[in-house]
């Protein structure tokens, strides 16, 4: 016990996980400001959809999981040699409480860690939105839900499936996003966070199919009601098995040929918004006539952010008015 | 009895700093992350000079010249991710390592890149650590809520904020059961895990039920879905003159940043 006495608990947090909570400075201005807008749009969507599904206990009752969420975190067990794995979380609130919710619930997480423990940056929080409220929640529920009916032997499976695979999307994308910010170099970063989270997945899937095993043994019913806080459930099983062949696809080939990822992101023109220096983030990346000032950045910053806002809303004004559509 | 507060990261006092509207507050720690996250790389001069307003700032609320400093070194781990940069930046080689038939070699503006990220990281972490000890918790949701959260997110956090004493304390005493059980060792990894896992989903319906009570308890008290705040935040003059203080200064280290390059 002595080692968590009079610790916070952020500071006794083994380096397990510690990777995926980046910190301010490590992300560039166009990357952090572009993931902002993103995780901007799905906290809007998320708070409108859990109003929509929950009843109004629901703040208690989330705010109420976002502490569980970090108490559990502090729940560790001996891997090895001194190390010692936790529970990240993401799926396990996507399971039981329903995307939205679980989106918010990780959201609260994400910002209180932040804000208060500086266990993640404020202006890369948007980052670390994206990479552990949404990717684990489309992965962790978009797979549990396609079982949703089957035993659940198979459920758990699948949850602890979903679990590897939340952690080791959310490692590709941290790496991508600090590489795109030209942060780490790619051949190397890839591999290396891809084989260490492989294992920190392993602890993930354990603990998450345990705990929902349990909970499924004790209160059922909970699970149950977390399951029908979806809407959109096609989307959600379509979103989760496009997710996870991305990071089944493209894990393997960016380890196995960082070169070929770097290729085909120069050919798409993607290359350009990072990997040089911040301040000379490509001709292309500044406004021409603020020349190559920071100012320029930043205005470039927030075209291309508005841009990928305008992308966002309109991919989600489509899903609403097909979902209209289904109804009508 | 461990008990966990976390409330104690918030640094009760009376000091200029402590009196700012925490929208201000809130704004001038972004300002200065913005900031360092756009200095080039190299620039000692400008991080010197914002290494020298963190610690203007922890002079300004009273906690002592180094407080952020020596609190600062918890982004360090991340630091281990960046250390590619060193043998990935093109430049001038300094040294070399061959792995077999693999070289590594580092290069200046390698060098120069790590330290420089080094740098961004750990001033921005040092600003954090002021707000949070300068701010308290209360101030903070009341200036996420002006600052245009959604108030559900904002009432989710509050709540977060509210049981995170109470349930780390359970988290703790599922700990200690278990290592009253086996002594914190034993079995396969997968037996342990899979205990862990248990202990998560017992910490999950204690929570789950607490969360129906604390429910219960609102409605009985007349809870109808708002807060309600005695403490109007008010610009006054010195937030004003904060702000045009702190834009001033930020400018001025951008402007070293870019001018004074060595």
């Amino acid at each position: 016990m002595s080692a968590i006495t009079g610790h916070i608990p952020s500071a006794q947090w083994s380096l397990f996980g510690a990777e995926l909570h980046i910190p301010d400075g490590f992300l560039n201005l166009p990357i952090s400001i572009v993931c902002w807008i993103g995780a901007i749009a799905l906290i809007a969507i998320a708070v409108q959809r859990a109003q929509r599904t929950l009843d109004e206990r629901q703040m208690p009752l989330m705010g109420i999981m976002a502490a569980f969420i970090f108490a559990a975190q502090m729940i560790n067990f001996p891997v090895a040699g001194g190390t010692s794995g936790h529970l990240l979380g993401g799926v396990l609130a996507a399971v039981t409480l329903g995307p939205w919710a679980g989106i918010l619930v990780m959201t609260a997480v994400i910002a209180v860690q932040a804000l208060l423990f500086q266990d993640g940056g404020l202006l890369v929080m948007g980052a670390n939105i994206l990479n552990m409220g949404l990717i684990t929640a489309l992965i962790g529920y978009g797979l549990y839900r396609s079982v949703i009916n089957q035993r659940p032997a198979i459920r758990l499976a699948v949850v602890g499936v979903a679990a590897w695979l939340s952690v080791m999307g959310a490692a590709l994308a941290t790496s991508l996003q600090l590489w795109l910010s030209g942060t780490v170099a790619l051949e190397v970063v890839i591999p290396a966070m891809m084989s260490v989270h492989a294992l920190i997945g392993i602890g993930e899937a354990l603990i998450t199919a345990a705990a929902v095993s349990f909970i499924l043994r004790t209160r059922p019913e909970i699970i149950e009601a977390g399951a029908q806080r979806s809407g959109l459930d096609r989307s959600w099983v379509i979103g989760g098995a496009i997710a996870s062949l991305i990071v089944v696809i493209l894990s393997p080939l960016a380890s196995a040929d960082p070169d070929g990822l770097e290729r085909v992101a120069e050919d798409i023109g993607f290359i350009d918004l990072g990997q040089s220096a911040p301040y000379e983030i490509i001709p292309d990346y500044t406004v021409p006539f603020l020349g190559e000032t920071p100012l320029s950045t930043i205005v470039a910053g927030i075209i291309g952010a508005l841009v990928v806002a305008v992308v966002i809303i309109l991919v989600a004004q489509a899903l609403r008015s097909r979902r209209v559509g289904v109804r009508g | 009895m461990t008990h966990i507060h976390l409330s104690d990261r918030y640094r009760n006092g009376v000091s200029v700093m402590h009196r700012l509207d925490p929208r201000v507050k809130v704004i001038i720690t972004v300002l200065f992350i913005v900031s360092n996250t756009l200095l080039p790389d190299g620039a000692w001069m400008a991080y010197a000079l914002s290494l020298g307003l963190v610690t203007f700032v922890c002079m300004l609320a009273r906690l002592g010249a180094f407080f952020a400093l020596k609190r600062s070194f918890v982004a360090l781990p991340f630091v281990l991710v960046a250390i590619t940069v060193l043998f990935a930046t093109p430049g001038q080689t300094i040294a070399g390592w061959q792995f077999g038939d693999r070289v590594l070699l580092v290069t200046d503006a390698g060098v120069t890149r790590f330290f420089s990220i080094l740098a961004r990281s750990w001033l921005s972490v040092q600003m954090a650590i002021v707000l949070t000890a300068v701010t308290n918790i209360p101030d903070l949701l009341h200036a996420l809520r002006h600052l245009r959260t959604p108030p559900l997110l904002v009432g989710v956090i509050g709540f977060m904020l509210r049981y995170l004493d109470v349930l780390a304390d359970e988290a703790m005493r599922l700990m200690r059961a278990r290592d009253a059980r086996s002594a914190g060792g034993g079995g396969s990894l997968i037996w342990r895990a899979q205990v862990a896992g248990h202990m998560v989903g017992q910490l999950f319906v204690r929570s789950y039920e607490r969360s129906e009570r604390v429910y219960q308890a609102m409605l009985a008290r007349g809870f109808d879905g708002r807060f309600l705040t005695v403490n109007p935040h008010q610009m006054h003059e010195r937030d004003w003159w904060a702000l045009a203080g702190t834009v001033t200064a930020l400018a001025l280290v951008q402007a070293a940043g870019y001018m004074l390059r060595m």
